[in-house]
């Protein structure tokens, strides 16, 4: 066990290093951005005036290595300050958003994650039938839809008929089921774009081991082919299914302002893209740092899951 | 009714893509020989059938000018025309033919996708076999730039790129291979390190091969497969990369015509229930589709399964 | 002149404004459904209303109201010193009544009795002084800040404010209107510009950037005849598919800005409808005149003939506007030159005028992106289709919608650009078209049109006005550097529930900023 004890602590200081290297080129691609804060919020009413009027109130016409490093003490103590735009404090800003964010990744995850598996395991055991073509065909098509297309389409479908509601609108009051009824067609949406790799990946790691002597053997002895693949193939194709199941979810948590926009829910991703349009640094330097350790933790997660899934390799000689 | 209808006319498409298929290999078979017949005999009909599409794709793509009946760019008529000749599926919101721009856009996207995902492939596979092999210092510097690229949300950072340096096709194709060619990095990293253990490799090592002879002879055909496996995926993938960014209002320069540019124009149609951005959605799942399924085949001829 | 002459001079151009914006109403026609729907207005109800803009950077501040879903929520929680009426008239809001001296010079506001804040504050003229102020100065941040930069001092008398200005302005009333010069509580000559309090119609109850506002009503409010409505939920929506399929699924009662393209069949949409105004509002391609070849009068000409301006109006519009001609004033408003010949599309003219500029063909690049207008990316296709027929290659180039009005607008020499139109012709000139404005987009210097633009701020006997606004109308036509194809009207929709009045305002899109407290429950 003491491997991944040791692999744990490694990948963590890694991770943080990680995260720093992230803040500065966030930093610095949103510096090279043309523009700054002033000018996007002026915008077209923009003069020289009102533009190094705000330039100086919000410490914008200090050199750039200052801002970083103003920053960078502040957040070292746990202080993100506040959003440069509209003077809120970013933990505000980010607390409830977090929250929608997880909550819909979670809840697209857990309609996806057995699905994908299931699927997977099926067309692995059907392989090459009607069933697997079609399996994959569906899952190919699903894909190929641009995120926003499907969601029209399921807009059209399941909320012009009344079913669903069109905007998943949330706030404080919203009940647990009446957020899940709420976040349905995004949740759907989300499942129908993601499902697809997972499946994919399920079947080809199993299929991949079938050619094994251990399996072949196995099969020889007369084993239901459902028994061989759970027992025998199964535990052995983990590792790349649960990375492959993490990368998703990551996704599911950092890319998905698409279906934010169109459905209209509070989520990080559209904080995001606004923050960088207005060039407000702290909120674009704190949601790309809560991205990117969601990022290092479920790959970090995924690998600890790996290693435990395969003896040999907490065995190591 | 309606759903009986739509049931019915999904089979006939399906039975008449087989049977498409099932001509297409009779006719490879006829004009191939040896190995590659062989080969193509024992192709299922959907491998059949997605070589095929492909190969019209590549046919259209190249020969553009001479099936359009209209120019790219042309404003032909007023806008949103019926299906009627001479514009077999309507005008667009500006009036240009929908079916020129649909044939001019397999021109774009395909080249566009294809460009993009080779340089990816390029760089991302030869970097990574190129760390699993030598190890030590550059696989550790490769992979902590690999990490903290991946870490850093795709969309947003290609949205960031592309705000800097503009949005030309190039500049286009550079940054989305460059996202990609990450992803790439880790599975030919992660397979390699799986074959350079092995005996052969050792042998391969004791016998004096040079590095590049290591591995462009004895671990990449190793590691094809998955490789192969991920090509058809990311492929299809800057499609939707490309539609997102014109969603976020960033992509392909007008008046070009590129599929995933055109399934945002029109998008807002389909909550009305008219097909047309069904046109270039279907184009781009129709090639998705066939793709992975030459790919599949592939896979299975890779992995020594019989049956 | 005493003060009294100057008051019925004011009076009568206010009478003035008030026949030719009768003009406008006439034109606007409403559906039959709309019309059933306006019965007498009456209390009660939550109104749930969809903006296209609304970001997550937007902030209570006023120097900072850039779109209209902060720009809505503001005005119907603070009120201005005046009101631009439906009717295009100024009427007074915060201000009872006001009056100038002979030269149009020192304006003295009455401020009105017993208007109280949420809070329960009186407003007094401290605050309108305190709320002024902080848009002026050095120091200020504020878009607004061009407009109040003529104030050379304004100060509380009593229960007046006066200003004096630093040159005559007798259109000055019409400033204050502006929706950032909203009254807010003064402490020590001071705001608080993250104030949540106001003096409007409605009390902000909470206020979640780039995703909704709710507001409920004031029970205090002045005005006994608005804010119909119980409570208020604003929702930011920017996608627009998304916009409309919550305004027929019933999730919202009333959207702004319908997505042109489908326009038409949100109209077969049982129980919807569309709401078009025509306004002031328009759309422009500009040159930089200082640049080759734009700094030929004969190449801005040529261009003006290559667009086909009736195709803009027809496919980037669906016909929800008019065509323009080259000037920023609308047909409905007072000095409108009615004797301006209407250019129109002219291949040959334009070869003419490329001939006369020492010219066989032009190339050049036009900048766009749909930050500038939406279907501009579009509308400069078309603009390139249709010059080459005269011999001008227009290549396209589409800019990144972020930091267009940063990177792009007057930086590039030819680009797109809207302009939401103002109240009077003076402010739209003086804003766009006078040599060294900050914004003169163009930056076409033109003498004889300074001259006539400072003698037509002060005159007031109306004939040499209208005479001097026609002239430099035809300046702005025939040399200046903007290309002005059409004017777009602002599209709304709403359910069959929203009772609308028979005059909707135009000045700005949801009539005015106002509909809030102007619309109500059928």
């Amino acid at each position: 066990m003491s491997v991944v004890w040791t692999m744990i602590a490694k990948r963590l200081g890694l991770g943080l290093l990680t995260l720093f290297v992230i803040s500065i080129i966030i930093f610095g691609a949103t510096e090279l951005l043309p523009g700054d804060l002033a000018t996007s919020i002026l915008g077209q009413s923009a003069t020289p005036e009102t533009v190094a009027a705000i330039r100086k109130e919000l410490g914008l016409d200090l050199p750039a290595h200052t801002r970083y490093l103003n920053w960078l003490v502040a957040a070292l103590q746990g202080d993100f300050g506040t959003s440069l735009a509209n003077k809120r404090p970013i933990a505000d800003l980010i607390g409830t958003r977090l929250g929608n964010t997880l909550f819909l990744a979670l809840y697209a995850a857990a309609i996806a994650v057995p699905l994908s598996l299931m699927l997977g395991i099926l067309a692995a055991l059907y392989r090459n039938t009607v069933f697997d073509r079609a399996a994959n065909a569906l899952a190919l098509t699903s894909i190929s839809f641009p995120e926003f297309f499907v969601a029209y389409i399921l807009i059209f479908v399941l909320a012009q008929s009344g079913l669903f509601p069109s905007i998943a609108r949330m706030d404080a009051s919203t009940s647990f089921g009446e957020a899940l009824y709420r976040t349905f067609l995004p949740a759907l949406t989300l499942t129908l774009v993601v499902t697809a790799h997972m499946m994919r990946m399920t079947r080809a790691a199993i299929i991949n081991l079938l050619a094994s002597p251990y399996i072949e053997m196995a099969r020889l002895k007369g084993m239901n082919p459902m028994r061989v693949i759970l027992k025998h193939a199964l535990p052995n194709a983990l590792a790349p299914i649960i990375t492959v199941v993490a990368l998703n979810l990551a996704y599911l948590i950092t890319g998905v302002v698409v279906v934010e926009v169109v459905f209209v829910y509070p989520g990080l991703g559209q904080l995001m893209v606004d923050s960088v349009a207005k060039r407000d640094i702290p909120v674009v330097q704190a949601v790309a740092l809560i991205f990117a350790a969601a990022y290092v933790l479920l790959n970090l997660t995924a690998d600890v899951l790996s290693t435990l899934s395969n003896p040999r390799l907490i065995h190591r000689k | 009714m309606a759903t009986l209808v739509t049931l019915l006319w999904i089979a006939v498409a399906i039975a008449a893509a087989l049977g498409a298929g099932w001509l297409f290999r009779a006719g490879a078979v006829a004009v191939t020989r040896g190995p590659l017949a062989r080969a193509l005999r024992g192709a299922p009909l959907t491998a059949a059938f997605g070589m095929l599409v492909i190969l019209l794709y590549i046919l259209v793509a190249i020969f553009a000018p001479v099936i359009a009946p209209f120019a790219e760019r042309e404003v032909v008529g007023s806008q949103f025309l019926p299906w009627e000749a001479p514009y077999y599926l309507g005008t667009d919101n500006l009036g240009r033919d929908m079916f020129s721009r649909l044939v001019y856009g397999a021109r774009n996207t395909v080249g566009i996708a294809f460009a993009t995902t080779a340089l990816a492939f390029a760089i991302g596979s030869v970097l990574g076999l190129l760390a699993a092999t030598v190890g030590g210092w550059l696989d550790q510097v490769l992979s902590r730039v690999v990490d903290i690229l991946m870490a850093i949300p795709s969309l947003i950072f290609s949205l960031l790129l592309l705000t800097i340096f503009g949005t030309s096709i190039v500049t286009l194709i550079l940054v989305i291979a460059t996202i990609d060619a990450t992803r790439v990095f880790r599975l030919a990293r992660s397979v390699a390190q799986n074959i350079v253990v092995m005996d052969y490799i050792e042998a391969a090592k004791l016998r004096g091969e040079g590095l590049w002879r290591l591995i462009t002879r004895e671990i990449l055909p190793n590691a094809m497969a998955p490789l192969v496996a991920e090509f058809g995926l990311r492929f299809c993938f800057v499609f939707l990369m490309i539609s997102a960014l014109s969603f976020l209002g960033v992509g392909v320069q007008p008046p070009t015509a590129d599929w995933g540019s055109m399934v945002r124009e029109n998008a807002t149609l389909i909550t009305f229930g008219d097909v047309t951005p069904l046109l270039p959605a279907g184009a781009i799942a129709l090639l998705t589709v066939a793709v992975n399924f030459v790919v599949d085949w592939m896979l299975h001829r890779a992995s020594g399964l019989k049956e | 002149m005493s003060t009294n002459d100057l008051k019925t001079a004011g009076l009568s151009r206010r009478g003035l404004l008030k026949s030719a914006t009768a003009l406008g109403a006439a034109g606007l026609i409403l559906p039959a459904s709309v019309r059933r729907a306006m019965a007498q207005p009456k209390r009660g109800g939550t109104i749930r209303i969809a903006f296209a803009s609304g970001n997550t950077t937007d902030s209570l501040d006023p120097a900072t109201w850039d779109s209209q879903f902060v720009q809505s929520f503001n005005t119907a929680r603070n009120n201005t010193l005046t009101e631009i009426a439906p009717d295009g008239s100024l009427v007074g809001e915060i201000a009872e009544s006001w009056e100038a001296s002979a030269d149009a010079k020192t304006w003295t506001f009455k401020i009105r009795e017993g208007v109280t804040f949420h809070s329960g504050k009186s407003v007094t003229p401290d605050d309108v002084v305190a709320s002024i102020n902080y848009h002026r100065g050095e120091e200020s941040k504020s878009a607004a800040k061009p407009y109040v930069d003529p104030i050379d001092d304004i100060k509380a008398d009593g229960q007046n404010v006066v200003v004096t200005l630093s040159g005559g302005n007798a259109d000055f009333p019409f400033i204050m209107a502006d929706y950032h010069l909203v009254v807010l509580p003064s402490a020590d000559g001071k705001i608080d510009p993250l104030t949540t309090d106001g003096c409007g119609g409605y009390v902000l109850d909470s206020f979640e950037p780039g995703v909704s506002v709710k507001m409920s009503r004031n029970p205090n409010y002045w005005k006994s005849d608005r804010a119909w409505f119980d409570n208020v939920e604003l929702l930011s929506i920017v996608d627009a598919a998304a916009r409309q399929n919550a305004l027929i699924t019933g999730e919202v009662d009333v959207i702004d800005s319908v997505d042109l393209n489908t326009v038409a069949l949100l109209q077969r949409a049982p129980g919807i409808n569309v709401l078009p105004i025509a306004g002031n509002q328009h759309y422009v391609f500009v040159m930089d005149t200082r640049a080759a070849p734009y700094s030929d009068n004969n190449v801005r000409q040529a261009l003006k003939y290559g667009i086909d301006r009736q195709e803009l109006v027809d496919k980037i519009l669906q016909g929800y506007g008019e065509v323009g001609n080259d000037i920023p004033i609308g047909r409905q408003q007072p000095y409108y030159n009615t004797e301006l010949e209407q250019k129109t599309y002219d291949p040959d003219k334009a070869k003419f005028h490329l001939k006369e500029a020492g010219m066989d063909s032009l190339n050049v690049q036009l900048s766009v992106a749909d930050s500038a207008f939406a279907g501009a990316v579009d509308a400069g296709v078309l603009f390139s289709e249709r010059a080459a027929a005269a011999g001008i290659n227009i290549e396209v180039v589409r800019e990144p919608s972020d930091g267009y009005w940063d990177n792009v607008w007057m930086k590039k020499p030819f680009c797109a650009s809207y302009w939401g139109g103002r109240p009077t012709q003076d402010l739209m000139f003086s804003v766009a078209y006078q040599g060294g404005a900050p914004w003169n987009e163009s930056f076409w210097d033109n003498a004889r049109f300074g001259e006539l633009l400072v003698a037509a701020r002060s005159e007031l006997d109306d004939d040499k006005r209208r005479a001097m606004y026609w002239e430099m109308q035809d300046l702005c036509a025939n040399e200046g550097g903007t290309v002005i194809p059409m004017f777009a009207s602002y599209v709304m929709a709403h359910t069959d529930a929203v009772g609308i009045p028979e005059v909707v305002g135009a000045n700005q899109g949801m009539d005015g900023l106002r509909a809030i407290e102007r619309w109500w429950f059928a």
